[in-house]
């Protein structure tokens, strides 16, 4: 089932009678594919939480529409819309059991939907075959881990098959081992069910990992939406190339002056077609290469050896970060007691922004296929 | 490990001596003197041992009449006083203005004292030369027949008394349920509106199970208070409640004590201890249920 969001916003009234009203949800317009896994991916505060509920129908939208299908759904109560939430927190009935949570949905069907006994406990042993709980059947949520909670909650939502399965913040709640473990668990789940997912979560590692496509949001306004190596690689503006990657993207005051980027007086790296002008760089780590000629130079805070890569934090009197973090390979051996180090860049991690709003991408992409985008 | 010991019971010793003085040694008291025959309390002599005082008590009219009247209350007000008070605080929960409102208007009667209550209750109630009492009023007003609720017949008797009760208790039992009402996680609501769960399924099946320590809490307490009922009568129908056939368990211990009639802490004694044997075994009764259906 497509999912389609229409201009889709949502104002919350101010707690004070003068303040002005919160947009959690700004003008979310996007056609959401059948079958695919998205991820919904912002700081916390961002609406991304309030778009999930807006999806699922536990809050009205001040405006737009939302359709499943060709149905417009708006209006509907969530119980009529056909979707299974997982809540952060799982909100597991604490006093039922297992099997009794998983069967709770189906026992609220009514009318011609109402299942048989039978077909009530065959469909909830199928919901946990599916997220491989079934030796837990009898036992209560408190005497679950945190990583089973998880997955009897998407059980109880995933048994009245959905057309769309929600998850919000599914993995905030577990260790770093386990998430690992449970992301790739619910790409499978998805893969399987083949049930159009989308998911709320501040952890881009988590939202690149798993999603056919992430959506970026910030202030409640959809930054970017795109394929995740799509969007890594070519960011809209400087929120989201600052936004994903870990470490994040080192930023620099530039100029471009004659068809060349210059970082203070040096010039690091050719622009060709960009007008002059005051910009931002955005280096992303693996963008430096160790070069005794390099353009870039910077003062060495020390080297982080990592293993299989080695970190080289300096400091540059143009970075917007106190200090600068590039990731080279562990074989380039970096002389720690040197005062400078030197950089070349590589053209595909450098990413160039307009200084006025910094939210237009001058420029995105390889120099070589000499992908340029003027600002207006 | 010895030192420790000594170190433990030590720590103890101030709270052992004070609950063995004064909780411990008077209940072993009271076992002592229910049990020693013809005790008299000027001399502090008696005249035999054996389980007489209990035959006596047990055989009392007046006992008989006082457990009659503890039962009836308890089976009449715990539930119904339980009930309404989850119905009220459901009621609160629900609506947002003017919530703290309604919240201090129902929670007036626990700080009000009990028995300028009964003298509010004795003037709503009560037939005297001048007046049928508003009540009787207002079932002449409709029709009916006016009926002495003070010294008239046993119900009505019963029912003021339980009416009373019920009032007096019921605050409290408001103000729990209230806050346990307002600490279940709405999440819990969220998924069940999620599941498409009819109201009535979420009350029963999510609602009171959450609550439920609560309820059993409100329900034990209320068993043991309404028990130990004394002062709602006397509040109500004066001192003398043997004569107004309103008298409770422990309003018999007291007459036995300190009534005209009194001078037995015998047959007091032996009147208590079947009180708590009785409040025990409900209690147990209580605990064995709540094994089944409270859920923690």
């Amino acid at each position: 089932m497509k999912v389609v969001l229409d201009h889709l916003t949502k104002r919350f009234p101010s707690r004070t009678k003068k303040g002005d009203d919160v947009i959690a949800v700004n003008d979310f317009c996007f056609e959401i594919p059948d079958g695919k896994l998205i991820g919904l991916l912002g700081p916390s505060g961002c609406g991304k939480s309030t778009t999930l509920n807006l999806i699922c129908g536990l809050e009205p939208p001040t405006d737009g529409k939302i359709f499943f299908g060709e149905d417009d759904v708006t209006r509907l109560p969530p119980e009529n819309r056909g979707v299974g939430l997982v809540f952060q927190n799982y909100a597991l009935y604490p006093h039922l059991t297992v099997q009794e949570n998983i069967l709770f949905p189906l026992q609220n069907l009514k009318g011609e939907n109402k299942l048989s006994k039978q077909d009530m406990l065959e469909k909830a042993m199928q919901a946990a075959r599916l997220v491989q709980i079934e030796g837990l059947m009898e036992r209560k949520p408190s005497e679950l881990s945190g990583g089973q909670q998880q997955r009897v909650a998407i059980a109880r939502a995933l048994v009245k098959m959905p057309k769309v399965l929600l998850l919000d913040e599914p993995l905030s709640n577990l260790d770093a081992r386990l998430r690992l473990q449970t992301r790739e668990e619910i790409r499978r789940i998805q893969q399987e069910t083949g049930i159009t997912t989308i998911f709320v979560t501040h952890d881009q590692d988590e939202a690149m990992s798993i999603s056919d496509m992430i959506v970026v949001m910030k202030d409640g306004i959809v930054q970017q939406i795109g394929a995740p190596q799509d969007v890594y690689d070519n960011p809209t503006n400087l929120f989201v190339a600052t936004f994903l990657g870990t470490p994040p993207i080192n930023v620099f005051d530039a100029k471009i002056k004659n068809g060349e980027i210059c970082i203070g007086d040096r010039a690091v790296m050719p622009a060709p077609g960009i007008r002059d002008q005051d910009a931002v760089l955005g280096i992303r780590p693996e963008g430096f290469i160790l070069d005794q000629n390099g353009p870039l130079e910077m003062k060495l805070n020390r080297v982080e050896v990592m293993g299989r890569d080695t970190s080289v934090v300096s400091t540059h009197p143009a970075s917007r970060n106190a200090q600068v973090r590039s990731i080279i390979s562990a074989r380039n051996q970096v002389d720690k007691n040197a005062e400078t180090v030197r950089f070349s860049l590589i053209p595909d991690k450098v990413k160039v922004f307009s200084v006025k709003g910094e939210n237009a991408a001058l420029w995105a992409g390889s120099l070589e296929s000499g992908r340029a985008h003027e600002e207006e | 490990m010895k030192k420790n010991d000594l170190k433990a019971w030590l720590y103890l010793l101030p709270a052992i001596l004070f609950l063995g003085i004064f909780m411990v040694y008077p209940l072993f008291d009271v076992l002592v003197y229910s049990l020693e025959e013809g005790y008299n309390s000027a001399s502090q002599s008696y005249h035999g041992v054996g389980l007489y005082n209990y035959a006596y008590v047990l055989r009392d009219p007046y006992f008989l009449q006082a457990v009659r009247n503890t039962f009836l209350l308890v089976i009449i007000t715990v539930p119904l006083s339980t009930g309404i008070a989850l119905l009220i605080s459901l009621g609160l929960n629900a609506i947002k203005p003017l919530r703290n409102l309604f919240q201090t208007i129902y929670f007036l009667p626990y700080v009000t004292n009990t028995l300028a209550v009964g003298l509010v209750f004795m003037i709503l109630f009560k037939k005297t030369a001048y007046t049928d009492g508003l009540v009787n009023l207002m079932i002449q007003w409709f029709g009916g027949q006016s009926v002495d609720f003070i010294d008239g017949p046993y119900w009505a008797k019963m029912f003021v008394l339980c009416f009373y009760t019920i009032w007096v208790v019921m605050p409290f039992k408001v103000l729990i349920l209230t806050s346990a009402l307002a600490s279940v996680n709405p999440e819990y609501y969220s998924a069940a509106k999620m599941d498409a769960a009819p109201r009535w399924r979420v009350f029963t099946k999510i609602t009171l199970p959450m609550i439920s320590p609560m309820i059993f809490y409100l329900v034990i307490t209320g068993f043991i208070g309404a028990f130990k009922a004394y002062s709602d009568a006397i509040a109500l129908f004066g001192t003398d409640l043997n004569a107004a056939g309103m008298n409770t368990i422990v309003g018999y211990v007291y007459d036995m004590l300190y009534g005209s009639s009194g001078g037995y802490p015998s047959f007091a004694s032996a009147a208590a201890l079947i009180l708590f044997a009785i409040v025990l075994t409900i209690t147990c009764i209580n605990l064995l249920i709540s094994k089944k259906h409270v859920h923690y």
